[in-house]
């Protein structure tokens, strides 16, 4: 199994995504924004951070970077892709996902420990960290969304940070290989650092990229 | 050329004729732009030099120390974790985010400087009461411009501190602190080396930001008119010193520097002859070969610009190509601007034309250092203000210093920092009394803390500095962790007045005899005087940061209690007063005054607490401090949603009145919990604990003779966590 | 040479809270009577073919699913 996490200037969570990738298992290795080349991986991350300053709008730019090209065709093939923060900003700007992140209602950045509830109604403690992580998408498309079961993850009752509609913190596309979530499973793989919940996204990654 | 522009840039008429003597002829405009940054008090530390030639320095565990851009400690077979900390306190003043952000971009840069990878940044904050509106307006554009850097840049923001007193008001503290690892032998010095190596400018162009600003803002007091000032405030891109900071570390990965410094205070100026003057070379610099960000600046403001995200480098000729390289990869400037000569003279250039020469050792070591003449006031300088009654019950009085802005919880601002990117933060923001990150490298974990009571040390200046290494050494324990090196910022009034040259030096000698006695060296600083306006100084604010070091990161212990029914006791000499506490600023009752601490007995207490720590013995640690006894149970209490009843009749017993024994101050207290017989086992050897009584119920009880309380915990939480803007 | 300036606006509905904290901040600095504030972006650019500008606006300037925005031509014209 070997994953593939895209670097551009500006990311700041990929060598955590690395770890975390290595932890749910596999070799993963970096790949440079400027590379068209995915050099044959199994899955895709797509990492948080600040990429290109978060100019524009966040994931603006990144998303016209030639790895997102190669991985926007390695989505199209059915290859598995995770956004995380950052990485669900940029999926979401080059239309691998639906919808939009602004800002966070308050205005501020929050970094914050918070519950989700999967699709499977099973609750984790994962980390959130974003000034932008309000997810919008008009209604319409939010009762699609809601109708074709790609909501991957709430944000339980009381937990919202940032005033994300309907409590969406997580969305995959419809084929269901694309999971863009705002909070960071990266940073909840080891109990050193708080809780493991997030190795499960990875895990549930991995089986898709590697079903063997 | 008149004399009156060197008085307008800070110079004094003597320090003028100095410049002349030194240069046998007047200064012409480059060269007295250069000399006032260079001589101005934040540059050359006039007044308070020859006070820190007191501290000391040396250690077994030094790699670096004073002198070089951060200080540094081995750690591990072949491991260093750099440290600095530093001051941004009058350009926040006026524009709180850019000030605050590049506070903590200048701070980032002196770590990678070395050649070490910061890994945490750690913020110490003091601004005026919130009930004014400019106080509420500061604190909410350093904490912005605080995240806004530290986030984007990926760096985590583990810890801090922020106080609110009135002497703040006018003249707000920003001090930033960062810590990197390194490995040792790919860290570099600053000296710059090799007659006929080239001098190249790495990062962001140059422009007009803060022209002036070292001697204009930082040596001056601050007064009416300072609106004008905005313009010479820097401006921060952490996107861009992220590229920066990875060129530089791939650079220095790759051993194609001889040397690199960090461009700070006074600009290429400060830079190149700071590197000159340590590696005893001269330097030219051509101002026509700077990358500028707009077109018609002059040579002086080339030179003393505090354009951001900035590096200067010592290359060898021949690999001038591949650092240009490295550059270009990572989408940062790069240029060669000069050369290491054998002139001992700083050189500036303009398309090969010499514009400015100055001795590098004039320019340098030139400035003339001042004696300070202390003279102690008569009794408290800084007047009092009520706003807790007389009448107020123990359980009102509890609930008044939970909600005191300075012991409140500051989730409202942590939770704004990104403090868990890196992967190794083990402790997050107030779940133990220091930052815990792990080291994996080096098979350890270090323990950081950043403390600093202005209040204290304004009752006794000597024995409030001596508590804020004692409260530092106190926080480190708590997480297990030995004491490695200290770095710290001394933020005072104007030295030229007695009183505030009195604070400046007792407080030194009390930051010298406490590391002393502690055993441990002091690796780096800052100073930052004539933080004073027309209403008079700021408390004298010594910050002190502490990097310590333990096995395993997961044995901090949590400043929180942990289970129902653990035992709660209190560990060390403890002896609480009221002078210089919070309940003594609510009442308006402060005085000067301090006792003086037992350093020895609070290091048995801290060693023991390690000891205890690293051993598993206990559930919870935390050392008392703002607030005193009482507050430190509460806060306990409240972090883990458990009430506790306890019973401080045993601390009585060493001779307070009970009001002493709730919220009474001093060094060496903790309140630890866990089993009662482990507790009482780490008694003995000049280590006393109390038993206090236990963890439990949904109250905080606390019986202290005819001022005993009872406070609901929800009340306690939700007065403890009303702090925000 | 045609110079352009290219506003960017959330789009109605959206919940701006920027538009809505400069909205609060007025009436303590004096001003009354002020509403419905939208904070947005400005580009301002030049290109030698104007044509192109919707679809760059389009393509990466705005997010068409959040945001409105509206060329001025600076020329005059």
């Amino acid at each position: 199994m070997v994953w593939g996490v895209v670097q551009f200037p500006g990311s700041c969570d990929e060598r955590d995504a690395l770890h975390a990738c290595e932890l749910a298992g596999g070799e993963a290795r970096l790949i440079w924004h400027e590379s068209r080349d995915l050099d044959g991986v199994d899955a895709v991350v797509v990492p948080g951070g600040f990429s290109y300053g978060d100019y524009l709008r966040a994931g603006a730019i990144a998303r016209f970077s030639p790895a997102m090209e190669a991985v926007a065709e390695f989505a199209a093939g059915g290859g598995p892709v995770l956004g995380i923060c950052n990485g669900f900003q940029v999926l979401c700007e080059a239309d691998l996902l639906p919808g939009a992140l602004l800002v966070n209602d308050n205005l501020r950045f929050v970094c914050r420990q918070v519950e989700l509830v999967d699709d499977g109604d099973e609750r984790l403690s994962i980390p959130a960290k974003h000034g932008e992580g309000r997810y919008w998408a008009p209604d319409e498309m939010l009762d699609a969304i809601e109708a074709g079961g790609q909501v991957a993850f709430r944000y339980a009752p009381g937990q919202n940070p940032n005033g994300s509609a309907r409590d969406i913190a997580g969305v995959r596309n419809e084929a269901g290989n694309v999971l863009g979530l705002m909070p960071h499973p990266e940073h909840a793989v080891d109990a050193m650092t708080g809780s493991t919940d997030g190795l499960r996204i990875f895990e549930a990654l991995a089986r898709v990229g590697n079903p063997a | 050329m008149g004399e009156a522009a060197h008085r307008v840039l800070g110079l004094t008429d003597s320090e003028f004729d100095l410049i002349v003597e030194k240069l046998g002829r007047e200064p012409n405009r480059v060269e007295l732009a250069m000399f006032s940054l260079l001589w101005s008090e934040h540059c050359a530390y006039k007044h308070s030099r020859k006070l820190l030639r007191r501290l000391p320095t040396e250690g077994e565990r030094v790699v670096m120390g004073p002198g070089e851009n951060a200080g540094a400690v081995s750690i591990g077979e072949a491991h260093a974790i750099a440290f600095k900390v530093e001051s941004h306190n009058h350009p926040s003043a006026v524009e709180p985010f850019q000030g605050a952000a590049t506070g903590v971009g200048g701070i980032l840069r002196d770590v990678f400087a070395l050649g070490a990878r910061p890994i945490a940044i750690l913020d110490s904050l003091r601004f005026g009461e919130l009930d004014s509106v400019r106080s509420r307006h500061l604190l909410d554009g350093a904490v912005r411009g605080i995240g806004h850097y530290g986030n984007s840049i990926g760096v985590p923001t583990v810890g801090g501190e922020i106080y609110f007193e009135a002497p703040y008001e006018h003249n707000c503290l920003v001090n930033a602190m960062c810590v990197g690892i390194a490995k040792r032998d790919e860290m570099v010095r600053a000296a710059a080396a090799g007659v006929g190596n080239a001098v190249v400018l790495i990062g962001a162009s140059t422009g007009r930001d803060g022209i002036g600003g070292a001697s204009v803002l930082a040596s001056a007091e601050l007064g009416d008119g300072d609106e004008a000032k905005r313009p010479t405030v820097q401006i921060g891109d952490p996107f861009e010193e992220s590229k920066v900071l990875e060129c530089c570390l791939e650079l220095l990965g790759k051993g194609l520097l001889v040397s690199l410094q960090d461009l700070g205070a006074a600009g290429l100026t400060s830079s190149a002859s700071e590197m000159a003057s340590a590696g005893g070379v001269g330097i030219d610099i051509d101002v026509a070969r700077v990358p500028l960000r707009e077109a018609d600046m002059e040579p002086f403001e080339i030179m003393v610009s505090e354009s951001q995200e900035r590096m200067l480098a010592v290359v060898e000729p021949g690999r001038v190509g591949e650092v240009l390289a490295v550059c270009e990869k990572w989408q940062t400037g790069g240029a060669e601007i000069g050369a290491i000569a054998d002139s001992g003279l700083v050189r500036v250039l303009r398309d090969g034309e010499v514009v400015g020469e100055i001795p590098v050792e004039a320019l340098v070591d030139g400035c003339p250092l001042y004696d300070l003449e202390p003279a102690e006031p008569d009794g408290w300088i800084y007047g009092n203000r009520a706003t807790l009654g007389e009448s107020a019950t123990p359980a009102e009085t509890l609930l008044a210093l939970l909600g005191s802005p300075s012991v409140a919880s500051k989730r409202w601002a942590f939770e704004q920092y990104d403090s868990i990117v890196g992967s190794r933060t083990a402790r997050r923001p107030e779940s133990a009394d220091a930052a815990v990150l792990a080291i994996p490298e080096a098979d350890a974990a270090i323990a950081v803390s950043i403390d600093g009571n202005g209040r204290r040390v304004a009752c006794d200046p000597y024995a409030g500095t001596v508590e804020a290494v004692l409260e530092c050494a106190q926080n480190l324990a708590c997480a297990g962790a030995e004491p490695l090196g200290l770095t710290n910022c001394l933020n005072f009034g104007n030295p030229e007045k007695p009183a505030t040259a009195w604070q400046l030096d007792r407080s030194v000698q009390g930051l010298a005899d406490a590391c002393t006695a502690l055993g441990v060296p002091v690796v780096g600083g800052n100073v930052s005087l004539y933080n004073e306006g027309p209403e008079g100084p700021i408390y004298p604010t010594p910050v002190v940061g502490m990097v310590g070091e333990l096995p395993d990161p997961i044995l901090a212990a949590p400043s929180a209690f942990a289970a129902a029914g653990d035992a709660i006791a209190l560990l060390g000499p403890f002896e609480p007063t009221l002078a210089g506490s919070e309940l003594a600023k609510l009442r308006g009752e402060l005085e000067a005054g301090l006792p003086q601490p037992d350093v020895a007995a609070v290091a048995a207490a801290c060693a023991a607490v390690r000891a205890a720590v690293r051993a598993g013995l206990l559930a919870s640690a935390h050392d008392v401090s703002d607030g005193g006894l009482a507050c430190a149970l509460a806060e306990a209490a409240i972090g883990s949603d458990l009430g506790c009843s306890v019973d401080l009749q045993h601390l009585r017993e060493r001779g307070c009145s009970p009001e002493e024994a709730l919220f009474g101050e001093g060094p060496g207290g903790f309140v630890i919990s866990g089993a009662r017989e482990k507790l009482e086992s780490l008694a003995g050897d000049g280590v006393a604990v109390l038993h206090l009584g236990k963890v439990g119920g949904e109250t905080i009880e606390i019986a202290a003779g005819d001022r005993s309380l009872t406070v609901p915990l929800g009340e306690a939480e939700n007065a403890w966590r009303s702090l925000a803007v | 040479m045609a110079k352009a300036r290219v506003l960017i606006r959330p789009k109605e509905g959206i919940l701006d809270p920027q538009g809505k904290a400069v909205e609060r901040a007025l009436p303590a600095l004096g001003f009354e009577g002020v509403g419905h504030v939208r904070v947005g972006r400005m580009v301002e650019l030049e290109a030698d073919d104007p044509a192109q500008l919707p679809a760059l606006c389009e393509k990466l300037l705005a997010n068409p699913l959040i945001e409105d925005f509206e060329i001025e031509s600076l020329d005059g014209a």
